[in-house]
């Protein structure tokens, strides 16, 4: 049970960017707990993470709902973890921002690395996506870098944040 | 013309710098695009034949009429 919660690094975009990057992780705590609030320039409506640079061994099964259905998908072998669906778009309400709690245990650990998401779309509207979301990176390496990158061509815009805490056990 | 940038904060300096993507990045993330958006679609179209079917069901029911394998599907787990 965690007992300690420090705001490691924290991102509010002046001006919209194509990706985030936090570097040169800390390797002192438990877990890693990340949190946005995002929106992006274009209708796209995921970004994804990639850890240490890795282009390979990403995979994850999600549950997510849009309003009037809810569906299950999954995806392996991937070059990304694709698919967390946290961000507003461009068509939704004007200055609405998704929201995401992705959740890293053991990141230091020389197992692979399981990530949990729980993750929503803002809108003042009856389509909108919420999601439930497990990733796992199949690699053995202590996570020292996250990039968090659109799914899509477009931008993270302007007032989108981003909150990396490390959380001890002890 | 030059690449998109990235930024990129240091955790432990709390320095922020802004990198531009190499020409492999940009790549990177166009395959990466392209493949989520081909999953996402697949999804999407799984979605919607069974809010189809789903429908299909439904009114077959209510006029009584029997309903496919696919169909019962849907209603029973």
């Amino acid at each position: 049970m965690a007992n300690t919660m420090t705001l490691i690094e924290a991102k509010t975009l002046a001006s919209s960017a194509t990706s985030i990057t936090f570097s040169s992780i800390p390797q002192t705590y438990t877990d890693l707990k990340l949190v946005t609030s995002a929106r992006m320039s274009l209708n796209s409506t995921a970004y994804g993470l990639n850890f240490n640079g890795s282009t390979s061994g990403y995979s994850y099964k999600r549950l997510w709902g849009d309003g009037s259905t809810a569906n299950s998908g999954q995806g392996s072998s991937l070059t990304i973890m694709e698919g967390i669906l946290a961000v507003s778009q461009l068509s939704n309400t004007a200055n609405t921002f998704g929201s995401a709690e992705i959740y890293i245990p053991n990141y230091t650990s020389g197992n692979n690395k399981s990530v949990s998401v729980d993750a929503l779309m803002e809108t003042n509207g009856t389509s909108a996506y919420t999601e439930l979301y497990a990733g796992l990176w199949g690699n053995t390496a202590a996570i020292t870098s996250i990039l968090i990158t659109p799914a899509d061509s477009g931008s993270f815009v302007q007032y989108s944040t981003f909150y990396l805490y490390g959380i001890k056990n002890s | 013309m030059t690449n998109p940038t990235r930024i990129e904060i240091n955790c432990e300096t709390g320095v922020e710098s802004i990198i531009e993507l190499t020409d492999a990045e940009v790549a990177q993330m166009e395959a990466d695009r392209v493949a989520a958006a081909a999953r996402k679609a697949e999804e999407d179209a799984a979605a919607s034949a069974l809010a189809t079917l789903k429908a299909s069901a439904k009114a077959k029911l209510i006029a009584g009429q029997p309903l496919t394998a696919e169909e019962a599907d849907t209603l029973v787990i």
